[in-house]
């Protein structure tokens, strides 16, 4: 619709009314979207709008119920990814296509059509890498990288065939910020090259800072398309979410207190190859206070997790103390009996048991320390009567009475599984992503929960690759990578910039340094 | 001939049906199919086989036969697994019951036949160097099969195109279709190889190793294949190494009975067996855990479209 | 031209019982044409398979006892399958169980003891599979060993520990050189229920014990732990149950009921030791587990109708001299049926041309999983010390650590 910032004309792709339905559920509803050449275009709506939907209707990956696609000028059917790829839409997802026990030469050679032999494949891979300051090694196993340098493999897979628009799908959400920052000098230099840019996210100063056009999504239908430069952000944020959302009331710590959770000299080996070894993890969860732990996914998290939690046992029962008892070589349930409460980062697998009712999940943290178990018996009366609690005070909704936990969308499991926790009141909350994937009114529900829980006096622990979040909910900030958790300093003393830099180890060793 | 070149010989001729049978399945698994069928397809080789070189009177028909029916077993298992996503244990267990069971069925009216030896190789020369000769150049047509199988696969799992698809739908099936990859065909035609491999040998057991047929020939070869898939873990060289072993357990034991070794025959009846078990312990203890399956092996694939 | 499958949104109660029947139906179908190809009436057959076993008491009867080692064995199969381990062996622990209980008969042969003999007999049973269970229980704990290829290679072992004993140590000296222990004293053996006939308490074991896990599975929290440690083995470590000694439990049990069925077996109908105690019950107790659905009462239906065809097959071989072998393909066709027809209530078929197709069903909102599979039941892997040959759990799509698919 609005053409392109450089030369007018045809678009290089247009989409008019494309509709994905599945059952009585519109996934995406008669949206018309149309990208000039060279021309860089966001497309935005918060999670759950349908912009994966969309775009992977465009790679080929799903087919549309209703609509057409216009590759330029001409109508095409793109009924799988090797059509997209030939006609010259490249893809880099948000989750990677990858194969961990693969080499870095064969991920890429596997995605590749056409007969080149892998010499010349290695070439090329070569040239385009150095070109665009994309450094990879080719016989490095994939699993060893990191979550920035499997980017760009996605990134070099693309540009090895040659697109003429290239689509990326979230591409900061993995990132430091100076990673997305040389991010967006490739994506601008490729914009240069008069390659077209679709730009997929939910962060509106990205999108401002990098493109001139932005199509709006919300419950699958495109409600504006704007210059994001041009309209205020709230504006934007207003049509993304279709209503105020409303802030998190923020509050103020105590400037000190008992230790709610703490953590000492905390040292766990890795349990398999895949995972980090944790060391030294030392942390201190007042009353009353929000601590927040950053980093970049896969540094550490989960284990740390696993290690807080009771999954994992510590080598030492001093590791973990909760509420001033050493709780280190206990379980998750006694844990739970010292008065914390969990939620892991998967809510589907971890959190939650996909196939199980609401009724059943509730059973699955409640039953060392409530009425819904007792003496080996499963109460069904009061497990029943503690999820429809949950569902009535965390606004869970879903289909039926008593759904099973894959019914629900992704912000609502989440918030159930957190309303789980929560109602019980702990002592100590540890967190892992709370609201990963969720839609905006979801987030802020749980964010405002956790908020509360702090004021009534519960120490609680956030991890999150979200700083937006930290910054808005968190009294404190550390920083955790590669299995070493940094200091942590108030959150109105860190800059984004200072974080992304301990993000990638740089300050720690300027630190020493110094 | 001294006894050491018969052992030696008659190790090699246990161990080829191993092979056939772990090569074919080493393939369905990277591809991230688990076959439990192994078991009844290899009966139902060894049984078709057998029944078609009889009735018309040719080696050659026998094994084209029972490739034939090997891979119409697999083709059934694939049907359950792909087309229906239907549980992998449960289906290939299924078809080792219905293998066992058809196989009696078609094997019954030719209990008691036997057939003659079929050719061995004799490279003029070579064959007659003492000690390896009869060993390296004088082996039946199989035997030479099995290896080149080992080493055509390998060089396709690492070198072709094709082997670095099926490596990767078996590796993640979800990446893989996301990219465009035909994981369902790549996992259909890996499992009709494993199947026609699982004839192949059973074949081998009616024509060549025992020359007839007789119910329960099979005594679970197809689950040591199974084991020995992990034992390789995964890698057609080791699949080789770990045959020649598996297939010496099970010789020691026959050339120890026949010695008389003052041990009951049925604790040396049950070396092979055992040896399998100590052998997946050690090599759990010596790799650590999780290393080298296919990160789809056994998982249903069912795409969103 | 291609096959689809499309998850069902509703997957409806009714379809879900009614699929064994109708797995029943086509496995029946299709033997019925391989038995028209071998040259005999199906007609003739169905009556000797199916009619026949039923048509009178005494044959009722036979039913009965021909289903209770199969009920005992799946039941006990239930908790390792519905705990996601797969527990092949449970041949092998019935005939350790046979074994172990066996020795105290023969222990307290021609010796006047009294009527505590039995049931210590019985104790035995259950220990002897229970420990026999646990061993590629503790592999798999331990070392991380898959326990389907330790647990069937055992099978064999077990085979040949009782070959050995019966043709050697414990074969009857007066017994003309046969291979096979002396009878159980009347105090070794089991008593009978109604005081005639062929049915004896082990009926009444499977009636217990098919009772006892329909209770345990529906209402304790041990149940629960199953069934979670089944579908999601990471939730189950959240909720705090040892993945060991879930694995550990699951298998002294199923072995427990393994050898209790080999037990009775022995003692109520064979009454002696003998090289072959089994017509493979341990394996056709799989395919009863699937058929009942791994559900107690299911497989309390499912044994009777297997059982029938076990009695259907002995008559058939007599009267038409139909081979046995093919009752054991019926049964591998059959558990075919039952898993296909499994999957077609979770998933609908579809033939697609290239490239059109229909939508698919509805899925909830904001979550489009790119490649879940429904069914959750393969081999577990997880992190708790993941085998050599293990199968992995269907990735979810609501991990930011790039575990999963897309989220839009």
């Amino acid at each position: 619709m609005t053409p392109g910032p450089d030369g007018g004309g045809a678009p290089l792709v247009a989409l008019r009314g494309i509709t994905k339905r599945y059952g009585g559920l519109l996934a995406n509803d008669g949206i018309d979207l149309a990208i000039g050449r060279g021309e860089v275009h966001a497309l935005l709506g918060e999670n759950g709008a349908g912009k994966s939907t969309l775009v992977k209707i465009l790679y080929g990956v799903i087919e549309p119920s209703a609509g057409e696609i216009a590759w330029e000028g001409r109508p095409v059917r793109i009924g799988s990814p090797v059509e997209a790829r030939r006609l010259g839409i490249g893809m880099v997802f948000q989750h990677f296509s990858l194969f961990d026990q693969l080499t870095v030469a064969e991920n890429i050679a596997v995605a590749l059509s056409g007969t080149a032999s892998l010499k010349a494949m290695r070439r090329r891979l070569d040239e385009v890498s150095r070109g665009y300051g994309l450094g990879l090694e080719p016989d490095r196993a994939v699993w060893t990288l990191s979550a920035g340098e499997r980017q760009r493999i996605e990134i070099v897979r693309c540009l090895l065939q040659d697109p003429k628009l290239i689509v990326l799908d979230e591409p900061t959400s993995v990132l430091t910020p100076q990673e997305a920052e040389r991010l967006f000098e490739t994506l601008e230099r490729l914009a240069g090259e008069g390659r077209s840019i679709l730009y997929i996210s939910h962060k509106l100063e990205e999108v401002r800072r990098l493109c001139r056009t932005a199509t709006v999504l919300r419950n699958g239908r495109v409600v504006a398309t704007l210059d994001p430069r041009e309209a205020s952000a709230r504006a934007i944020a207003a049509l993304m979410v279709g209503a105020e959302v409303g802030e998190v009331k923020p509050h103020g710590a105590p400037a000190a207190g008992e230790e709610a959770l703490a953590v000492r000299g905390l040292t766990l080996p890795a349990g398999n190859p895949h995972d980090w070894t944790l060391k030294q993890i030392g942390l201190a969860v007042r009353k009353g206070e929000i601590l927040g732990i950053a980093g970049i996914a896969g540094n550490g998290q989960s284990e740390l997790f696993a290690a807080i939690s009771g999954e994992r046992l510590a080598p030492a029962a001093a590791s973990v103390a909760i509420g001033g008892r050493a709780c280190g070589r206990d379980g998750i349930d006694a844990r739970r009996r010292l008065g914390a409460a969990f939620v892991p980062e998967e809510r589907l697998g971890h959190a939650a048991v996909p196939t199980h009712r609401l009724s059943e999940n509730a059973i699955l943290s409640h039953h060392a320390t409530g009425e819904v178990a007792r003496g080996g018996i499963v109460a069904l009366g009061p497990a029943r009567r503690l999820a429809e609690r949950i569902v009535a005070s965390f606004d869970v909704r879903g289909p039926g009475r008593d759904p099973q936990a894959r019914q629900l969308s992704g912000g609502n499991l989440q918030k159930f599984v957190v309303g789980r926790e929560i109602i019980r009141r702990p002592a100590v909350l540890v967190v892992d992503q709370p609201t990963w994937g969720v839609d905006a009114g979801a987030a802020r529900l749980i964010r405002q929960a956790l908020i509360d829980l702090a004021v009534e006096g519960a120490g609680v622990l956030v991890i999150s690759q979200d700083l937006d979040e930290l910054f808005e909910i968190a009294d404190r900030i550390a920083v955790i990578r590669g299995g070493e958790l940094g200091p942590a300093r108030p959150t109105a003393s860190w800059t984004r910039h200072e974080i992304g830099l301990e993000m990638m180890g740089v300050a720690r060793e300027s630190a020493h340094a110094a | 001939m001294t006894p050491l070149e018969a052992i030696l010989l008659t190790i090699v001729t246990a161990s080829t049906p191993l092979l056939i049978a772990a090569i074919g399945e080493l393939v369905a698994e990277r591809a991230g199919v688990l076959n439990l069928g192994v078991e009844g397809m290899m009966a139902m080789g060894a049984a078709c086989g057998f029944a078609a070189a009889i009735g018309f009177d040719s080696t050659a028909a026998g094994v084209a036969t029972a490739i034939l029916a090997g891979a119409g077993m697999a083709a059934i298992f694939a049907f359950a697994v792909l087309g229906l996503a239907a549980n992998q244990v449960g289906s290939g267990l299924a078809l080792t019951i219905l293998g066992l069971g058809l196989s009696g069925l078609i094997g019954a009216p030719f209990v008691g036949a036997r057939r003659d030896p079929i050719p061995h190789l004799h490279v003029p020369g070579l064959a007659d160097l003492p000690g390896i000769g009869r060993l390296l150049f004088g082996q039946d047509a199989f035997v030479y099969v099995a290896l080149a199988l080992a080493a055509a696969v390998a060089l396709f799992l690492n070198r072709s195109r094709a082997g670095l698809t099926l490596r990767a739908v078996g590796e993640n099936h979800v990446s893989a279709h996301v990219l465009g990859l035909p994981v369902l065909r790549t996992r259909f035609l890996a499992i009709l190889f494993g199947g026609a491999c699982a004839g192949l040998a059973g074949v081998y057991l009616s024509l060549v190793y025992t020359r007839f047929w007789s119910p329960g020939m099979t005594a679970g070869r197809g689950w040591i294949a199974l084991a020995l898939v992990v034992f390789a873990a995964w890698r057609p060289a080791y699949a080789l190494a770990g045959a020649y072993l598996f297939g010496a357990a099970t010789v020691l034991q026959l050339h120890a009975q026949a010695g008389q070794i003052g041990l009951p025959s049925q604790l040396l009846s049950a070396v092979p067996y055992l040896a399998t078990i100590l052998t997946l312990v050690l090599l759990s203890i010596g790799r650590g855990r999780a290393v080298g399956a296919p990160g789809s092996l056994g998982a249903p694939f069912v795409p969103d479209r | 031209m291609r096959l689809e499958l499309a998850p069902r949104a509703e997957v409806s109660r009714i379809a879900r019982v009614l699929a064994p029947v109708a797995a029943f139906l086509v496995a029946f179908l299709i033997a019925g044409g391989v038995i028209w190809l071998m040259g005999r009436s199906p007609l003739a057959a169905f009556r000797v398979y199916v009619s026949g076993p039923l048509s009178d008491p005494w044959a009722l009867q036979e039913l009965v006892v021909k289903a209770t080692p199969l009920a005992l064995i799946a039941i006990g199969l239930t908790y390792c399958f519905r705990a996601n381990l797969w527990n092949i062996g449970a041949e092998g622990q019935y005939v350790m169980g046979a074994v172990l209980g066996g020795w105290l008969a023969l222990r307290t042969h021609a010796s006047d003891a009294g009527p505590w003999v039995w049931p210590a007999m019985m104790l035995l049973g259950i220990a002897g599979g229970a420990l026999y269970g646990l061993i590629p229980a503790l592999l798999r704990v331990r070392f991380g060993v898959s326990e389907i290829l330790t647990s069937l290679m055992l099978v064999y072992v077990a085979q040949l520990v009782l070959d050995y004993l019966t043709r050697g140590p414990w074969r009857d000296p007066k017994g003309m050189n046969f291979p096979q222990s002396v009878t159980f004293d009347p105090s070794a053996t089991l008593p009978q229920l109604f005081g005639a006939g062929r049915l004896h308490v082990g009926a009444l074991f499977a009636l217990v014990a098919i009772l006892a896990t329909a209770f345990v599975l529906g209402r304790t929290l041990f149940g629960y732990r199953l069934r979670v440690t089944g579908e999601a083995p990471r939730a189950a470590r959240f909720g705090g149950f040892d993945a060991k000694r879930t694995t550990l439990a699951v298998f002294a049990i199923s072995g427990g009921l393994a050898g209790l069925a080999g037990m009775s077996e022995v003692s109520g109908q064979i009454g002696q030791l003998q090289p072959s105690i089994s017509p493979g019950y341990g394996f056709t107790a799989i395919t009863v587990a699937f058929l009942g659905r791994l559900n107690p009462l299911g497989i309390l239906a499912a044994s009777l109708a297997v059982a029938l065809t076990f009695i259907g097959g002995e008559s058939a071989q007599i009267l038409l001299k139909l081979p046995l072998d093919l009752t054991t393909a019926f049964q591998g066709l059959l558990l075919l049926c039952v898993l296909g027809a499994d999957a077609l209530v979770s998933y609908r078929l579809r033939i697609v041309a290239r490239g059109g197709g229909r939508p698919g069903p509805p899925l909830p909102e904001g979550e489009v999983e790119t490649a879940v599979a429904v069914r959750v039941r393969g081999h577990g892997l997880a992190g708790e010390g993941a085998t050599p040959h293990p199968v992995a759990p269907p990735r979810d799509s609501t991990s930011p650590s790039g575990r999963g698919g897309n989220v839009p």
